[in-house]
């Protein structure tokens, strides 16, 4: 079972319905709610008119360098993800899925799929427009004595050398664990670029800034799943608070071997693997 | 070893061999960040030489000091620019001073220059030019005049206290000078060698190794610049000048050389699970810019021409065409070490597992022309300040006579 991460403190609350908060309400009390709703935006309103207006007098024009405000709570989690390579059957969907979500150009990749196959001792690894459009169509028509896909993305490592080379800060890890980057305050000078060892990060022909994958971090904090997780059909790609004892990817890790990328880097990866073997870089 | 790696050919892009992550399409670091390292190095080497002169008080530096100075502000006035140029946002470059990250090695690019241009080379110049733009000021008329004057910053006092002043606040300069030296180009090896993603790049080594290039690359300039500008003015070069510097460049080149090898023998000795795929590289893509021009041309045919001056007696004229290639082969070898760190790091997966191809645009951002702007555009400003503060042993004589007939 893929897990749904709840939308809890930092979630948008506003995005839930009443059927995703549990609640059952009659004409009456729906009238009276409406009536404090419109009460609580009023204030809500005003004290976010004047709180702005005094805020940005000064101290807001450094808030945008900085990451969201958020509150302690926010790290109570740890988003990661574990793939099962097992299940993985290289439809490319993942792949399809977060370029649309993310709008990534045809050639840059935040997220994609890798093929291994083994004959007679040989490794033959490829990844075709990165998997986007699956592997048929294969011109070695040799039968591979091993072969799996293997879905890559940012590893949003704990100690990522990306926010390390960063000069300005813009590329940052989030206090529930994502790395996520500032397109505003990029100065494009690529070294993250050069520093992450998965090859997760580009330069985008768009903005011009450094762009990778996020985890969604847009769609997590509305209680949703990443694009790629939701478009998996075999379940291969599972995502949650690592944090969470009960949820399915801390579940997972208790229960099974898995292995992340490179480790002798010492970055730390939030992203593990189920069923590859060493010839996975 | 070659035949270790496993090599895949499914429909790789253009010129792509085997696997390659497919973000790793393109070189996102070209030209112009080759040009930076290069021009850097060029600076802490021309420095480095002028600090012999003043620091340990070698008379046969002395003809080049002031060229070497000189020398140093205009490449330094141009090393910001192609890293500037290559930023996508080069306006936001600002924030790297405003609000530095300080994990980052890049982030202290902008104390390191400001230190190194401010506190160090211009304080040295301005100095060792004082007592010159005080006699300069009282023989020029209009434009110049007022550069003189403000040169002098209102100090005109060019009795013996004054000058020997000079001459001791130079000496402490130059001995805070030769360590920012070290501090810039050192930092600029760091920024490779701390990339632990890139094997190629990834050495405790690098920074050693990138100060010492820096060196004699610093030294072969000035030399070549000094015999270019004798030859322009129809002046004899000054033999003995020139041969203790390309002594200095000799035994500097064994010690360069030295560390290059340490880091090939180590790399081959431990064959790490990167050697297969690095092995392929210096001996495929990098076979010409690596073997034959960096080894070859710009340390091996150096290293035995000088070395045959130092062991052997030579004919004043051989010793000169010696110097004349020597120095164009340093500096061509230097060029294509960095060439080789910079693109050379980027023409192999980081899955170990496939090369990718780096082709120079002609035109664009990072083109060659603007490669090549940003190589010629030093020698621009080393013309201007040579016309505006003279260099040369008979000007500074003549500096001096006016003065003491004053």
């Amino acid at each position: 079972m893929i897990l749904r991460p709840e939308p809890t403190i930092g979630s948008c609350h506003s995005c839930m319905t009443p059927a995703d908060s549990g609640q059952e309400s009659s004409p009456n009390l729906r009238e009276r709610e409406k009536s404090e709703d419109r009460r609580r935006f009023l204030k809500r309103t005003s004290a976010a008119l004047i709180g702005g207006a005094v805020l940005a007098t000064g101290a807001d024009l450094f808030a945008a360098k900085r990451p969201p405000a958020v509150g302690d709570k926010w790290s109570i989690h740890s988003w990661g993800m574990v793939i099962d390579v097992e299940k993985c059957i290289g439809c490319g969907r993942c792949v399809h899925a977060c370029k649309i979500e993310n709008n990534v150009p045809e050639e840059f990749f935040r997220t994609w799929i890798e093929r291994y196959r083994y004959f007679d001792g040989e490794v033959v690894v490829d990844s075709p427009h990165g998997g986007a459009h699956g592997f048929a169509g294969e011109d070695d028509k040799r039968v591979p004595d091993k072969a799996f896909f293997v879905p890559k993305l940012c590893n949003a490592c704990e100690k990522s050398p990306c926010v390390q080379v960063c000069p300005v800060g813009a590329t940052f890890e989030t206090p529930d664990g994502a790395v996520l980057v500032d397109k505003e305050y990029c100065i494009g000078c690529r070294y993250c670029v050069q520093a992450c060892p998965y090859g997760c990060r580009y330069i985008h022909p768009e903005t011009k800034v450094a762009d990778k994958c996020t985890f969604c971090y847009h769609r997590i904090h509305k209680g949703q799943l990443p694009a790629c997780v939701e478009a998996c059909p075999t379940g291969a790609r599972m995502f949650g608070d690592l944090k969470d004892k009960n949820s399915e990817v801390s579940r997972f890790l208790r229960e099974n071997k898995t292995f992340v990328l490179k480790p002798h880097l010492n970055t730390y990866p939030k992203v593990f693997y189920h069923g590859i073997d060493s010839e996975v870089r | 070893m070659i035949a270790a790696l496993s090599l895949a050919l499914a429909s790789p892009p253009e010129g792509v061999i085997g696997f390659i992550y497919p973000n790793e399409s393109e070189a996102y670091w070209q030209f112009l960040i080759v040009i930076y390292p290069y021009i850097t190095g060029l600076v802490a080497g021309a420095f480095i030489l002028a600090s012999l002169e003043r620091v340990f008080n070698v008379e046969a530096a002395r003809p080049t000091y002031r060229l070497a100075l000189l020398t140093a502000l205009a490449f330094l006035i141009v090393a910001p620019m192609p890293l500037l140029a290559h930023l996508s946002f080069p306006l936001r470059f600002w924030e790297i001073l405003v609000t530095p990250h300080f994990s980052s090695a890049m982030a202290m690019f902008g104390f390191v220059y400001i230190w190194y241009l401010l506190v160090v080379l211009l304080l040295e110049i301005w100095f060792e030019y004082r007592r010159d733009a005080v006699t300069l000021a009282q023989r020029s008329t209009g434009f110049l005049r007022t550069f003189y004057r403000i040169f002098t910053l209102g100090v005109f006092d060019t009795s013996p206290k004054a000058v020997e002043f000079d001459d001791r606040a130079i000496r402490i300069i130059s001995v805070i000078g030769i360590p920012s030296a070290f501090l810039l180009h050192g930092y600029v090896g760091f920024i490779f060698g701390s990339v632990k993603a890139n094997p190629w790049w990834s050495s405790v080594l690098m920074p050693i190794i990138f100060l010492f290039s820096a060196i004699v690359s610093g030294i072969a300039l000035v030399v070549l610049i000094y015999m270019v500008a004798s030859v322009i003015r129809k002046k004899p070069f000054n033999m003995k000048s020139l041969d203790t510097l390309c002594g200095y460049l000799f035994y500097i080149l064994i010690i360069d050389a030295t560390l290059e090898g340490l880091d090939v023998l180590h790399r081959t000795y431990a064959a790490e699970e990167s050697f297969d795929i690095l092995y392929a590289l210096v001996h495929g893509r990098l076979f010409e810019t690596h073997i034959v021009f960096q080894l070859m041309l710009g340390t091996l045919l150096p290293l035995a021409l000088l070395g045959l001056i130092q062991i052997t007696k030579v004919s004043t004229q051989i010793r000169q065409a010696f110097y004349w290639i020597s120095t164009i082969g340093v500096l061509v070898g230097v060029f294509f070490m960095r060439w080789n760190i910079v693109i050379g790091g980027q023409l192999f997966s980081k899955s170990f597992r496939g090369f990718t191809v780096y082709k120079m645009n002609l035109i664009g951002s990072e083109g060659l022309l603007a490669g090549l702007f940003f190589l010629i555009l030093p020698f621009v400003i080393l013309y201007g300040l040579i016309r505006l503060l003279p260099p040369f042993e008979e000007d500074e004589a003549a500096a001096e006579h006016h003065a003491v007939s004053e």
